[in-house]
Order: C-alpha cells, then structure tokens, then sequence
C-alpha cells in the first residue's frame, strides 16, 4: 500500500464522513512482508517521485527535522570528549560483533541464571512463531507493546493479528499509526509525516473503536494529544497481563536489559504485566556494564537531543520486582548475513537513534515511507539491502537514495561510514559479487538495468590503463566540441534532464599542462 | 528452550561470517580506546549539587532544597498544595518523614502489593533514591527498600523523589554505573514523562507521573527517632 493516500485526511474533515477504506478495523494486517520490507513497495525513486510533490509531508518533515537538528548539535556541543565517546562507542560495538558467538553465549547464560527464558530466531517467520506460541501459553489474546524496531521489522503485530492476538502499540508516535493505520516513517518519531491537526483527527475518528474514545472537542494542542493517549492507553496498560518489548542494549556479562524512552510506557510495559517478552537483534549486545556508560551519553543527545531521556529501564531476568516471567527472544533475520560483508558489517554498529534521518537531505524531501521499511533514511538504504538481500528492485535502488553528502557519517554516534558503505553496495548492484544470503555463501548477478553503467566501467578502466588511448580520445573530443549535443542520446538523457551537460575545454589538461610547462606529459 | 536448531544455526552462522578474525584473537584483544572524560569540568560538590538542580529543572521537574530537619514539614506543604489526599508509601521509607502531613499513606509491601488499579487510585508517591547525576539531571531508583517496586513511583501522577546530596549525588553517568548493581532492576528518572512525538517538540506528561518533585536534603535525613514505617522490606533480589 502506498503512504501517500494514507494522507489525504483534511484538518477540516468531520470525523466519520471521510471513507474509510484505508484504515483498517483493529488486528486486520496491513501489507507487511515477515522479512521486513512492506509489501508491494516501489522502487525508491518512484516512491519518491510521489512523496517529493506532497508539500505537506515536505513541510512537516522540514519543520520536525530542522527543529531537532539544532537541538541535537547543542546537545553534543556540551561535551568535550564527543569524538572520544563517539570513538569508543565504535570500538565496543566492533569488538562486540568480531566476537559475537562468544558474547551470545555469554549473554545467554546471564539471562537464565537470572531466571529469564532465551529463545533464538533464525528469521522473522521462526520469531513470530515462538511469540505467538508464548502469548497463547499464557491464554491471553491481548498484548500491550514498547516501540521496538525489531517487531516491526518482523511484521509482529500482524501474525499475531493472524493469531487472533491484539497487539496494542503504545508509543505516541506507535499508536498515531496504529490508529491511522499507517505506516512508520522514521526510526525515532514514527509519524513524523504528520502534523498536530491530522493526529488529532486521527485520534477524533478512531480511538472508540480500540478503546476508549478521545475526549470531547479534542484540539490539536500537542499537550491535549499527549493527554488524549494518557487516557485512552491507561485503560490497557492497568490489565495487561501481556507485554512485548525490545531493547536497546543486552548486556552480556550481567544478563541486564535496557530500554530508552520518554513518555513511560515503557515502563508500564515492563513493570506491570506479568509476561514480558523482549524480542531483540543478536547485534543489540555490549559486553559489559562499564560500556552502558558510553552508549547512555551518546543516544539520548543524538537521538532526542537530551542530556538524558526521562526514562531509562535496566533489568535483569526476573526478580521480586516486575514480570514473573521474562523471555528473550534472539532475532538473526539477515543480520549473520551483514556481518559476513566486511565492508557492510559496521551497519551493525547502529543504535537506532535516527540522527542520519534528520541531517540527510533526501530523507527530508522524500519522506520514510519512500524507503519501503521500517528503517528508512541514510542507515535503512545500507541495512535493509543488506538485512534482505539485494531482493528486489527497492533493495537494489536504496544505495542509491543518498547524494553522498556525508552528512550521516559526520552525525553518526557510533561512527558507521554510511557513504563507504553505500558505495560498496552500489558496486554490488552494478558488478554483482560475493555475498551471504540466509546463512548461505552466494554471487549476486549484476542487475540487469545497470548494463550501460558497467560497459562505462568497464570501458573507463580499460581506457585509463591505456595512455595513449586516453591522449588520442581527448584531443579528438576537444577538436569536436562543437559539434557535442546538449542532451545526451541512449541511456544517459535521463541524466541531463535535469542537468546542463559540462562543455569540454577546447585543450585537454595534460596538452595545456605539457604546453605551458614545456615538460611532456 | 527454544529449537537448539535456530541456536546452533545461528551460531554457526556467526562464526562463518567471522572468517576473517584471526583464530588466536580474543575479545579483549580488539581495543576499546576508554580516553572519554569520567566527568566533564572540576567543580566543587556544592556546584555539583548547584548543577544537579539546574538540569532537573531545565527539563522541568520540580526542585526544593532543605535541611534534613525541615523536611517532614516541605514534605507535608508541598502535598497538601497538591491536594493529595492518599500517598502511597514504600515499605522502608523513614516514618518521621510524613509525620504530621494531612495525608493517608498507604503502604506498598510484599505479600499485600497494591493492584495496578489500586495504584492508579492513588494521588501521590514519596521515595529516597540510589543516587542522582549532575551533568544529566536525573535520579536513580534501585528498589532499595526506601524507594520500593518500580510501579508504584510510574502509576500515581505525583512523585516526591528524596535526594540526599551529603552522599547520593555523583556527577557523571559513568560514576553512576560504577555505584549501581546490575542485578537490581533500575530507573532512570530524568524530569517528569515526556513525547518529541508530535512535530519533534517536547510535552511533558503522558503515562509517566506529570509533576516530578525532587528535594535535596542537606544533612541525613534517615537519622531521626522514629523507625522506618514497619513493614518488612522488600528484597527485590529475591
């Protein structure tokens, strides 16, 4: 499904006179593949195409991306060893993932000792089928759930839906897509494409039927829309024997779990229930206590732009205090795959904080929905690819969603270099080569429409190796440089459609240079 | 628990992808640069209190200041200004403390733990804490029997949050984790709940308790006449 039609909800529509055939009844699937991409997406470039003439969704994302990037640059700003933290993050992160057995062993035996359940997933189909059977275990067919990429990478909530199981999302941002019945759209602010009137419409058309209406002549004042969700969850929150989380960090030597947040339903999903279940990506482990020091002061300035978010949760198994019963579920999905590519696997590194999404040029002009998974932006065009394989024409044009810029390298809390790796990956698309696909050693073929730039390529290398073909090609250029067209005929009029094709000089540099140095070339 | 067959496959999986780490290496072996500062600035301890309070109340929690002596009586003004009628309790909290405030205290305690609803029924919770960081404005709480189960300072929509600055206040989030135990479940508390989820502005309060007061105690509070409030503390260790 596209999420430019999910936006044609008017701040001035009356709520129930709108058709409703986008939004769907609670637990009914939305289009969601269990391998993480959402079903029938386009290509990047098409979706964009649609999404860069929203002017709306352009002005919402501007304004919401503007506002924190400022925010975020003082927040850093504060502390003088930013590069050293920013450093180090990387390095535990690299030592972590070049010794990852060791550490899932390690996190494994902490976790039972402490009386907790570890389950591993190979894929998303395996993932959802121990969830499924964990919350039928316990005979209840509701769920209440934290933000967590990894469900949503998944498609959690729709094989429970299958299950006869309702995942409540509790999140602001979770909940106005829920409700909505749309898709997430940024790492950190999920419906970031919206603005405070849609939700408020969205709150006014839809809560009744998941529970407890929005109160009467709700405005858009984001803290009467706080307020609205207050009282709508509380309800769910108080009875939920059920809780699914996933965490931002898993410590190996202690067993200890964490989860960031801000509003406090995390901490309702964690502390009240009596079965929490935390589904978690094998990539999500630090090796000890100590390194929780550097990841607590790099993700809430890069993500938030806080010194510390209000709420952090740590806990370890079970204990007197919370769930009696606590399961963690390991998730792979693609992730041994990206750790097979030496240049891919730093994606790995990633916290999920979403500052490569607010600095990155294209991702404020086409919007997240545009890179057709839950992780969209600068890091979702090297991971999804990478977490997928080059599975279809959107995986094999995400590398291409970037201008290089760098500017997602530069913000990066954990140092990934996202232009190196988009790079490596467009080589790939285009060459072809190694790769691992589900455990498996593979060569990707080159895709098939990328055949005129590997002849360039090819062509190119062949000429720069040869001198003397070089020399000759050039002069010939220069001496017919006014016979060149303006546009380029074939496979590269695309390119100058938008773009003046450069003049060539009427002397090749090296003819000048052995000119007017008297030297030869 | 789960099919051995998606541990062992991944595992393997794992160590295939690792083909290119040396065999003889050891995960120590792959350096962790630790030149990050342990604390940003030199300050005095009194600053480092000054700054605790700043950064609580830049991310607008409420901040008092008082003598361990006159705290039973800030306590008792500042829930009576709230109008709290029943104010639930961890069971190690120092009796003296709500002497004399026109309240009901409702214990929370291990065999008789309040209901999630029962929670939601009450108006306001009073706790100490395990320590509170300067540079980040936040407190920690580590179910010590002064600060009791997570849920009951999440459920009520007030929090009074006891720091004692002689002795709980540390300036840097790796000085934190240095005092923490792993094993006992934390929360970090940095002023009262908030959402960036609507067009990236921060509002304060959805599930959370809205009001977060937190007062620094000069001096110690715990040494008083009365015993804590008699209900056998509860070993979150357990």
């Amino acid at each position: 499904m596209s999420g430019r039609q999910d936006r044609q909800t008017t701040p001035d529509a009356t709520p129930g006179t709108k058709p409703d055939t986008m939004t769907r009844p609670p637990g009914e699937p939305r289009g969601h593949s269990p391998g993480g991409t959402y079903l029938g997406m386009p290509a990047f470039p098409q979706a964009a195409a649609l999404s860069t003439r929203d002017g709306r969704l352009r002005a919402n994302l501007r304004h919401a991306t503007h506002t924190i990037r400022a925010k975020r640059a003082q927040a850093v700003a504060e502390l003088d060893d930013w590069d050293r933290l920013r450093r180090a993050g990387a390095a535990v992160k690299d030592r972590t993932l070049r010794h990852l057995d060791h550490y899932l062993l390690q996190l494994e035996e902490s976790v039972t000792r402490a009386g907790g359940t570890v389950h591993w997933a190979a894929d998303a189909a395996e993932a959802n089928r121990i969830v499924t059977g964990l919350v039928r275990a316990t005979g209840e067919t509701e769920v209440v759930k934290v933000k967590s990429m990894a469900t949503q990478e998944i498609g959690l909530n729709e094989a429970l839906a299958g299950a006869g199981i309702r995942a409540y999302e509790t999140d602001l941002a979770e909940l106005i897509v829920q409700l909505g019945g749309d898709l997430p759209s940024h790492i950190l602010v999920p419906a970031i494409h919206r603005n405070r009137g849609e939700i408020r419409d969205i709150f006014r058309e839809h809560m009744a039927r998941w529970g407890r209406p929005a109160p009467e002549g709700l405005g858009d004042r984001p803290a009467d829309l706080a307020e609205a969700a207050r009282l709508h969850l509380r309800e769910k929150f108080l009875r939920a024997k059920v809780a699914v989380s996933g965490a931002n960090f898993m410590v190996a030597e202690s067993g200890t779990l964490v989860v960031v947040e801000s509003e406090g339903n995390g901490r309702m999903c964690l502390t009240l229930p009596e079965t929490l279940i935390s589904v978690v990506g094998i990539e999500k482990t630090v090796p000890s206590w100590r390194d929780l020091e550097v990841f607590l002061q790099l993700l809430p300035r890069s993500s938030t732009a806080e010194r510390m978010n209000p709420y952090t949760s740590m806990w370890t198994g079970t204990s007197g205090d919370g769930p009696r019963s606590f399961h963690l579920v390991l998730l792979d999905n693609g992730r041994t795959d990206t750790l097979a590519d030496q240049v891919g696997r730093q994606a790995l590194r990633c916290i999920r904080c979403s500052a490569c999404l607010n600095v990155c040029p294209v991702y404020e002009r086409a919007g997240g929905h545009a890179y057709g998974s839950p992780y969209p932006g600068p890091i979702g065009a090297i991971l999804t690819p990478q977490l997928r394989g080059m599975a279809s024409p959107l995986e094999e044009s995400l590398p291409y969603a970037s201008s290089l810029c760098g500017a997602c390298f530069e913000v990066c809390p954990v140092a990934i270099d996202i232009p190196e790796v988009l790079v490596h990956l467009r080589e790939r698309v285009v060459e072809g080569g190694p790769a691992t696909l589900r455990g498996t050693r593979t060569v990707i073929k080159p895709a098939r429409k990328h055949t005129a730039e590997r002849a360039v390529i090819r062509a190119t290398g062949w000429t720069l190796d040869h001198p003397g073909v070089l020399r000759h090609g050039q002069r010939l250029l220069s001496r017919t440089r006014r016979l060149h067209p303006r546009r380029l005929p074939g496979p590269g009029r695309a390119w100058t459609d938008t773009r003046e094709l450069p003049t060539v000089p009427a002397e090749p540099f090296r003819d000048w240079w052995a000119r007017a140095r008297g030297d030869t070339a | 628990m789960s099919s051995g067959g998606a541990r062992e496959q991944i595992l393997a999986r794992v160590r295939r992808a690792l083909a290119d780490v040396p065999r003889a290496e050891r995960p120590d072996d792959a350096p962790v640069p630790r030149d990050y500062l342990a604390v940003h600035g030199q300050r005095s301890h009194a600053a480092s209190v000054d700054l605790l309070a700043r950064n609580l109340t830049d991310y607008r929690a409420r901040v008092h200041r008082t003598e361990a002596a006159g705290l039973p009586a800030l306590l008792s003004r500042l829930l009576s200004e709230r109008g709290a009628r029943r104010v639930v309790v961890p069971p190690g909290l120092p009796r003296h403390w709500l002497v004399g405030a026109p309240v009901e205290t409702v214990p929370d305690s291990a065999p008789a733990a309040l209901t999630p609803h029962e929670l939601d029924a009450m108006d306001s919770v009073v706790t100490g804490c395990a320590l509170a960081i300067a540079e980040t404005g936040t407190v920690v709480l580590d179910g010590d029997p002064d600060q009791g189960r997570r849920s009951i300072t999440l459920v009520p929509d007030h929090h009074l949050c006891v720091v004692r600055t002689a002795d709980q206040v540390v300036d840097s989030v790796p000085q934190a984790l240095a005092r923490l135990e792993p094993a006992r479940p934390s929360t970090w508390i940095s002023g009262p709940s908030a959402t960036s989820d609507i067009e990236l502005e921060r509002v304060e309060g959805v599930h959370g308790p809205r009001t977060l007061e937190v007062i620094l105690v000069a001096g110690d509070p715990r040494s008083a006449s009365a015993p804590p409030l008699g209900v056998p503390p509860l070993d979150v260790r357990s």
